[in-house]
């Protein structure tokens, strides 16, 4: 018997099985998945991305319960895309996945800009780097608009060393700690370039594309709901052709935008309804936008017919 | 004389996972952990340094415990605690403290009798680290 066994040695482990629908139920992250694709409208290749992410890190975590050895894998990663096309609410689903699948402990999320990391003064830099870093151990730190921490034109400038203490913390506290860069395309694409020690630990690009018309009238529509407000017939129109008018002017930046209108739109239908306040209101009126709190907008004013 | 402060001062010391383990626990419960140092190991010295500032919003050991290791390789032969407080309304106290670095050697204490008006004595405890100044208490290879 032990003969043939040295003869055939069988792989290690085959006799076992390995269950990886158990593991993908057991961790629960068909849940965040699921939010990913009820919350998040469009952004098809980020969706199909962040699957790809979670499947690897699953069979990565079956591979290791069967000894089969390879290294962690490397999880810091790298958003690019517009303002507002949802890099940051993407990464809180992320630090939810990672969370789940026990890449990391307490899966919180901490944002930060350059103002939170770079120092006023020398020697100021290395003590608040390391205290963002303290904070967002056990969870993911999300550096919005990284490409800020390096400015080539000024080579005293101190995000040099922010950088640099990133670096080491991605390096040495590599179980401890998760880092999302986020950003706009073409400036990642220079910061990472003239990083090199970063671009080769930054494991996984995500491109975020721009929503389309359609997309964004679906993520109003969405926003909408939350607030508990339903759009009246002709409000939909207007809603369509602000949408359409909005993201040819200058500072468009996707959702936010669509948000901010629909806030001012809640104080104009508000003001509406103080005027008439003679009148008891129903819940329906309390509840509905009409097309002319969406037409008060300034984005209609650029045709000329109030100026 | 092995000094016994602070929670856990009759165990054997605490392992970095223990230590570790302990900090997580404080911050499961919502307390700020802090971290102080001291070479004058009186029971009536109730003040040491801070080492950092008490560290709020932190959410993960592994971010106190960075702060925990340049304690230790900073003062190798000081005591360190670890303390950590509760601003809950009502106890804002320290409700947990426990010494994670002791030095090498602890010469102990010497108690002094003063024998005044009458039959009365007055006693009072002498350091033997203190006989040195601070700093240079428990330095390797230095002797009083």
């Amino acid at each position: 018997m032990a003969e043939t066994g040295k003869q055939h040695p069988p792989p290690a482990g085959d006799e076992a099985r390995y269950d990886l629908a158990a593991l993908y139920e057991a961790s629960d992250i068909e849940a965040a998945l699921a939010c990913l694709n009820a919350e998040m409208i469009g952004l098809e290749p980020v969706k199909t991305r962040v699957r790809e992410i979670a499947a690897l890190l699953l069979v990565e975590k079956l591979r290791n319960d069967a000894g089969l050895q390879a290294d962690p894998p490397a999880l810091h990663m790298s958003f690019t895309g517009n303002p507002g096309t949802g890099k940051t609410t993407v990464a809180r689903l992320m630090a939810d996945i990672l969370k789940k699948l026990g890449y990391v402990r307490k899966g919180h999320l901490v944002a930060v800009t350059r103002d939170d990391l770079v120092g006023e003064f020398i020697g100021h830099t290395a003590p608040k780097t390391r205290e963002v870093i303290k904070k967002a151990m056990g969870g993911v730190l999300f550096i919005d608009e990284a490409y800020y921490l390096y400015r080539p034109e000024n080579e005293r400038d101190y995000g040099k060393e922010a950088i640099e203490i990133l670096l080491q913390a991605m390096e040495n506290n590599r179980d401890d700690l998760v880092v999302i860069f986020a950003g706009y395309e073409e400036q990642m694409e220079r910061f990472f370039s003239s990083n090199p020690g970063l671009r080769s630990r930054v494991a996984h690009h995500i491109e975020f594309p721009d929503y389309d018309d359609q997309e964004l009238y679906r993520i109003a529509e969405l926003m909408l709901g939350h607030m508990q407000y339903r759009l009246s017939g002709e409000a939909e129109e207007a809603l369509r052709d602000y949408i359409h008018r909005r993201r040819q002017q200058p500072g468009f930046a996707n959702a936010r935008s669509i948000r901010n209108a629909l806030d001012r739109c809640r104080m104009r239908q508000a003001k509406r309804l103080f005027e008439q306040r003679q009148r008891s209101l129903s819940a329906t009126e309390l509840a509905t936008i009409e097309a002319e709190d969406l037409l008060a907008s300034r984005v209609f004013d650029e045709t000329g017919e109030n100026r | 004389m092995r000094i016994t402060q602070g929670t856990f001062s009759y165990l054997p010391d605490l392992s970095r996972e223990q230590i570790a383990a302990q900090i997580n626990y404080c911050l499961e419960q919502g307390w700020a952990v802090s971290i102080e140092y001291t070479d004058d190991p009186h029971p009536r010295n109730t003040y040491w340094e801070m080492f950092g500032m008490p560290m709020f919003d932190i959410q993960d050991a592994a971010g106190v415990m960075v702060e925990v290791d340049r304690a230790l390789s900073e003062f190798p032969e000081y005591y360190i605690k670890v303390n950590a407080f509760d601003s809950t309304h009502g106890w804002e106290t320290v409700r947990l403290s426990f010494i994670i670095n002791r030095p090498g050697e602890e010469p102990g204490f010497r108690l002094d009798r003063l024998e005044a008006e009458g039959r009365t004595i007055r006693y009072s405890t002498h350091t033997y680290a203190g006989q040195n100044p601070a700093g240079a208490r428990y330095g390797r290879g230095e002797t009083a």
